[in-house]
């Protein structure tokens, strides 16, 4: 095959498979949420009885500062791995599951608010199932993300993560996706929906 | 492989049409003749109804088309199996190595696009010709409510609530007489289907769907509940009577009064009555105003009961409320346990209701 | 030659002596790509069977008017199950098998991407697919209500809501497909990863075999129609444990929801089936007719172009709903635009054919009738797609054949023939040719018998799912004989399961390139070593093997 000897070594560089899983994982997870988006849209104004959104719900101001910023502190994590600064990584690693928590603690007052004092649950009205279920969903993934980062932080402690830092890449692209959608959900139910 | 058919019970052909002429010599108001077709064949491409007909119009054409395509694509693979065939089992020469063309490629790209242009023209003319039909203010309204697993009709405009059979006025040459239907669902969803007038129109709770007839021709026309809905889906059978505009008038004016009172079946009377069937079941002008199943008012009127499942009669209407589940397997009407007494009775009270 | 970095010798397994649970625990543990896809298959052609046997029931049932053979409820339960199985435990396992096995060899990898996902993805499959038969002994539920699903294999609300579903049937129909879509779902992102990453030097994208290109659409598709369907069922769950109301229509939800959310997923779903069908008979056609395959760019075009479309069109399956007209001319039309990439790719088929050699070996027969038999198929699919006509033909029998002349007659014809093709790679031995003869013309005769006649009860008015019909409409002798058809295909299987056994019990030797093909898994021994390949040849065209076999005129000259 006098051919081969002609091509011994041309370049041959193949993308990081981890990539393209994660970029995957991302793309059906926003199919998933479109989904529910739009079933939420398609449901606005059509609840029978009360309460309805314009009554009972506040925007969530903390929430969203605490979830946007932990965008950033989880880039400062991911950008000090890379230059294995492992101690600032540590630190911003730490601020990101803060942020995190507070979104959730936050979300966990607003949802007490609504059943305790306006008594909207899940079954009161097309609002409520579409509500819990599509702020729930997400609520879902930040902790889920929230679980993941403190797995890391734990390893990081254990100074497991020096040679990690591929790996977290793809852990904060998955917090910065769940960031994104909150964007989403909070244009939707917040804003359109009121 | 255990195959029955029923040998007894109301399936059996020969036991309804001992059961007609009973029936026939019982109530002389039911035609013979029409109670013996008890079925017939619904052929799509024989429309008798204006929108079947603009359906089997864009059909016809879809068809030869297709038919086209079939014959020349089919065609084609055939002549290349035949014509390049590998002659003989030892021949190991390769055959010249073509990789495409482009000019083919565009050629059959286009074409299929011009033949789907014309398809989509067909199409859109007749969706707007069924769809975008006005609702004339002399058409006859009818609301058309699917339950689990039977039809109830009422006539708003002349205050006739029934079942199972619809009856409708004839378009004839010299008065163009409309029927316009509003689908309503009273549980899950069914579709209304009657081959010769109209294609289907879905029947969807918390939504109201529209669909007309315009049928030339009298006659009954069968069909079906052509959405899964359920056990007896199988047994949400459609009729459609079509009437001369008079005919219709004289049905109509007879549905209007109230149920017939005969002293003779008093006691019957009584007893219905006094059984919990009147918490399901109306009869107009008495205490009897359920609504869960189908109105009896005129029952007899029927040619059928539970919605097309047994042909209509005393034999066959004392065997179903004897037990309507024997008959109809999952139905909602339960097995009330009468006493072959209170049967007789009851049978007769509703076997007066014309 | 690029020699590997793997010792020359044969595998190690052939010297390793052989007992039941050893072997058991290897095939159990294993997260080998080749095994997994055989895994896949065996699994998808157990749960045909029985899938099957319940359509067989269903053609007793039917064959005669006013039949009690079976009660109503349970024929209910028969064609969800069957609907249910043959799309979501036949058909995408057994196309998660194909890519499994096939893709790494193709591409001249020697693994999938994430070989542990992969066993995940199989094992959870798996436990979705019992599951949903679980349901017959588990599914009577507090209520005592109902045993297997019986709400057909959409699941159209409000029947699935608690008001009349109740017991826990549909939930087993929920959670069984939710749970088996995670798995096609990792397989999903498995061949993505690896076709993107894996491809050994010279495989250029564009030099992939056809195969892999579709399988890789098919898992592009996967990924973004698989939630559509994941969301709607969690939606029905929280409506049915949580007592929300996405579509309790009682208060104010939508019926119709369901449907769009569903046929979103469910239309673009046929696609993803019949795709991996494609894909394999454009690797068998050139091969048997002797030719490169023709027009390769644009069956490449062709396949992304009904991936896109195939995203627009679902509401042809809603066109009795009562949408506005606008909206019923849009989808009649882009639903028939989906024919022309179809046309274009029948087209291309039947140019690769011309001007070759066609050798009728039993693979190339499964392509041939699937040609014949999918053409007539794609033109009702258009009869149906002219809105008016399917507002006669929709929920009839018309339906019914027109999808089982896709599925069975398109789909289920290229896998036997894959089945034929492959065989002798995975395992090293020949199915024989007589058996598979047989095969192949007692399933022809029965397919045409069952399915050609079930279409003319759908223009006599005969609607679909019901236990059974009344006399005198001009239905019974057409489903006699469509019931008998089945005995044809029920024979038919039989051959082929008899085929498999006895090819794997004395079948005559394959050796490494029966068909003398042109694509890499041919290159490597049958079956194919734990790495696959011991040198992966450097690959310079789409069909290495040609280059390698025809020095004088290799096709890198030409592409
Ligand atoms: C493998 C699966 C598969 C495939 C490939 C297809 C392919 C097609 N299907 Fe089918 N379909 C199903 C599986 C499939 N279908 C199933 C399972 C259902 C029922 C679901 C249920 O209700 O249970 C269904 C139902 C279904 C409906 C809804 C019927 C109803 O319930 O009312 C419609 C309506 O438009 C439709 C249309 C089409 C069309 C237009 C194609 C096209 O893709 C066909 C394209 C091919 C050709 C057209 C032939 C070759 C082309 C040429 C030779 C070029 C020249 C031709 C022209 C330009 C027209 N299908
Ligand atoms: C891949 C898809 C696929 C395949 C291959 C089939 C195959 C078959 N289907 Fe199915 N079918 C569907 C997909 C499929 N179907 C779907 C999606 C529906 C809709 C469901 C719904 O409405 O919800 C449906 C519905 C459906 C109906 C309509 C039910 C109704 O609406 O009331 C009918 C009725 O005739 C039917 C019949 C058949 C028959 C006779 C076969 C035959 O081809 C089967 C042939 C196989 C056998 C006969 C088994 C042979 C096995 C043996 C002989 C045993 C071998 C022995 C050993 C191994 C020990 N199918
Ligand atoms: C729980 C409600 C209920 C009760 C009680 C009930 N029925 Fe019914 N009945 C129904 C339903 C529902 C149907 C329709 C069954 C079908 O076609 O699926 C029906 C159908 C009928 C029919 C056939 C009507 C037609 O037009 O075909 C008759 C006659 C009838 N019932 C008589 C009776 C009598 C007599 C009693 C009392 C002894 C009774 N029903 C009690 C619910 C009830
Ligand atoms: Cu009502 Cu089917
Ligand atoms: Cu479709």
């Amino acid at each position: 095959m006098s051919s081969i000897a002609t091509t011994p070594n041309i370049e041959w560089k193949m993308p990081d498979r981890g990539r393209v899983g994660v970029i995957c994982l991302i793309t059906t997870e926003t199919a998933l949420f479109t989904i529910f988006v739009v079933a939420y849209l398609f449901y606005i104004g059509k609840s029978l009885t009360g309460p309805y959104p314009k009554d009972v719900l506040e925007f969530p101001v903390w929430a969203t500062i605490a979830l946007l910023s932990s965008s950033l502190t989880v880039f400062m994590a991911e950008h000090s791995v890379k230059h294995g600064r492992m101690g600032a990584f540590k630190l911003w690693l730490g601020v990101t599951i803060l942020l995190g928590a507070e979104f959730l603690r936050q979300t966990g007052i607003e949802w007490y608010q609504l059943i305790e004092h306006d008594h909207l649950t899940i079954t009161t009205n097309l609002f409520g199932t579409t509500f819990y279920s599509l702020v729930g969903l997400h609520a879902s993934h930040v902790t889920i993300g929230l679980i993941l980062l403190l797995l890391t932080f734990l390893i990081s402690l254990g100074g497991g993560m020096k040679s990690q830092a591929r790996r977290f890449e793809f852990l904060s692209w998955y917090w910065h996706f769940v960031d994104a959608i909150w964007i989403v959900v909070f244009t939707v139910v917040y804003i359109v929906g009121r | 492989m255990r195959v029955r058919v029923p040998e007894e019970g109301p399936h059996r052909a020969t036991y309804m049409r001992v059961e007609h002429r009973l029936l026939a010599l019982a109530f002389g108001g039911i035609p013979l003749a029409m109670a013996q077709t008890n079925n017939s064949v619904e052929n799509m491409f024989k429309p008798v109804s204006t929108p079947a007909q603009h359906i089997v119009d864009v059909s016809i054409l879809v068809l030869a088309i297709c038919a086209v395509i079939f014959l020349i694509v089919g065609g084609l693979l055939a002549y290349t199996l035949v014509r390049y065939r590998r002659r003989s089992v030892t021949d190991e020469h390769e055959p010249a190595q073509v990789y495409g063309s482009n000019q083919i490629e565009i050629a059959w790209t286009v074409l299929p696009i011009i033949v789907v242009l014309v398809l989509t023209m067909a199409t859109a003319r007749v969706i707007s010709a069924i769809q975008n039909r006005a609702n004339p203010a002399d058409a006859l309204q009818v609301t058309v409510v699917g339950h689990q697993w039977w039809w109830e009709f009422r006539y708003p405009g002349l205050g006739i609530v029934t079942a199972n059979e619809l009856h409708v006025p004839a378009s004839t040459a010299t008065i163009q007489k409309l029927t316009f239907l509003k689908l309503q669902s009273a549980d899950v969803a069914h579709s209304f289907w009657v081959p010769r007038l109209a294609g289907k129109t879905d029947v969807i709770p918390g939504r109201v769907n529209t669909m007309w007839l315009e049928p030339k021709q009298t006659g009954t026309y069968l069909g079906n509940c052509a959405e899964y809905c359920g056990t007896q889906h199988a047994n949400m059978l459609l009729r459609v009577i079509v009437h001369t505009p008079e005919e219709f008038e004289q049905w109509a004016a007879q549905q209007k009064t109230a149920a017939v009172v005969d002293p003779q079946v008093q006691n019957g009377r009584a007893l219905f009555l006094s059984l919990s069937c009147v918490n399901c079941h109306t009869v107009s002008g008495t205490t009897a105003a359920g609504t869960f199943g189908p109105d009896l008012s005129h029952l007899m009127g029927r040619e059928t009961l539970a919605s097309g499942a047994i042909p209509n009669g005393v034999t066959n209407l004392r065997s179903w409320i004897q037990d309507p589940q024997a008959i109809k397997p999952g139905n909602l009407m339960p097995n009330m346990q009468l006493n072959d007494k209170e049967l007789d009775q009851v049978v007769a009270y509703l076997g007066s209701l014309k | 030659m690029a020699t590997a970095d793997y010792p020359l010798e044969q595998p190690h397994r052939a010297t390793k002596e052989f007992s039941l649970p050893s072997v058991l625990h290897e095939w159990i543990v294993t997260v080998d790509h080749k095994k997994l896809g055989i895994m896949y298959i065996v699994a998808s052609l157990f749960f045909f069977v029985v899938a099957g046997l319940m359509a067989a029931v269903m053609r007793a049932q039917l064959a005669i008017p006013n039949n009690t053979l079976v009660p109503p409820e349970v024929f209910n339960r028969l064609f969800t199950m069957h609907g249910t199985s043959m799309v979501f435990l036949v058909g995408m396992p057994f196309l998660a098998g194909l890519a499994n096995y096939l893709v790494p060899l193709m591409i001249g990898a020697r693994d999938m991407a994430f070989p542990r996902l992969n066993a995940f993805g199989f094992w959870i499959f798996l436990f979705g697919g019992c599951l949903l038969y679980f349901s017959y002994i588990a599914g009577e539920g507090l209520a005592g209500h109902g045993s297997a699903p019986d709400v057909g294999w959409f699941a159209y609300s409000p029947l699935t809501e608690r008001a009349f579903s109740r017991g826990s049937s549909t939930d087993y129909w929920t959670l069984s497909i939710l749970v088996a879509g995670i798995g096609s779902l990792a397989s999903a992102i498995n061949v993505i990863a690896t076709v993107f990453t894996m491809r050994a030097k010279g495989m250029t994208l564009l030099r992939m075999p056809l195969f892999v290109w579709l399988l890789l659409v098919v898992s592009g598709m996967i990924l973004i129609v698989m939630p559509p369907l994941s969301a709607a069922q969690i939606m029905l769950l929280l409506d049915r444990y949580l007592g929300a109301h996405f579509f309790d229509t009682q208060a104010g939800g939508s019926a119709v929801l369901w449907q769009h959310f569903f046929w979103i997923f469910g239309h673009p779903e046929v696609y993803v089936l019949i795709l991996p069908g494609f894909a394999c008979a454009s690797e068998i056609i050139p091969v048997f007719s002797r030719k490169p395959m023709f027009g390769r760019a644009a069956m490449i075009g062709a396949t992304v172009s009904i991936a896109f479309l195939s995203l627009g069109v679902w509401a042809h399956h809603m066109f009795a709903v009562g949408m506005s007209a606008r909206s019923n001319m849009f989808f009649a039309a882009s639903t028939m635009m989906v024919g022309v990439p179809t046309g274009i790719k029948i087209f291309n088929w039947l140019g690769t054919m011309y001007g070759g050699k066609i050798r009728f070996d039993t693979p190339m027969l499964w392509c041939i009738g699937f040609l014949f038999q999918f053409l007539i198929a794609g033109l009702t699919g258009v009869m149906l797609a002219v809105a008016p006509f399917d507002w006669q033909l929709t929920d009839s029998y018309f339906v019914v054949a027109h999808f089982h002349y896709v599925l069975l007659g398109g789909l289920l014809f290229t896998y036997f023939g894959a089945i034929y093709y492959w065989f002798p790679k995975a395992t090293g031995r020949m199915l024989s040719e007589k058996l598979g003869k047989w095969h192949f013309w007692l399933l022809v005769i029965g397919f045409h018998l069952t399915f050609d006649t079930l279409h003319f009860p759908g223009l006599l008015g005969m609607p679909r799912r019901i236990y059974t019909y009344p006399t005198g409409r001009g239905w019974d002798t057409l489903n006699l004989v469509a019931s008998i058809g089945v005995v044809f295909q029920a024979a038919a299987i039989l051959c082929f399961v008899w085929n498999i056994v006895q090819a794997l019990r004395k079948g005559k030797e394959a050796g490494d390139d029966p068909w003398d093909a042109w694509t890499l898994e041919w290159a490597t021994t049958s079956p194919p070593p734990e790495y696959n390949f011991v040198t992966i040849p450097e690959i310079r065209s789409s069909r290495p093997l040609w280059d390698r076999k025809h020095p004088e005129d290799p096709d890198w000259k030409y592409e």
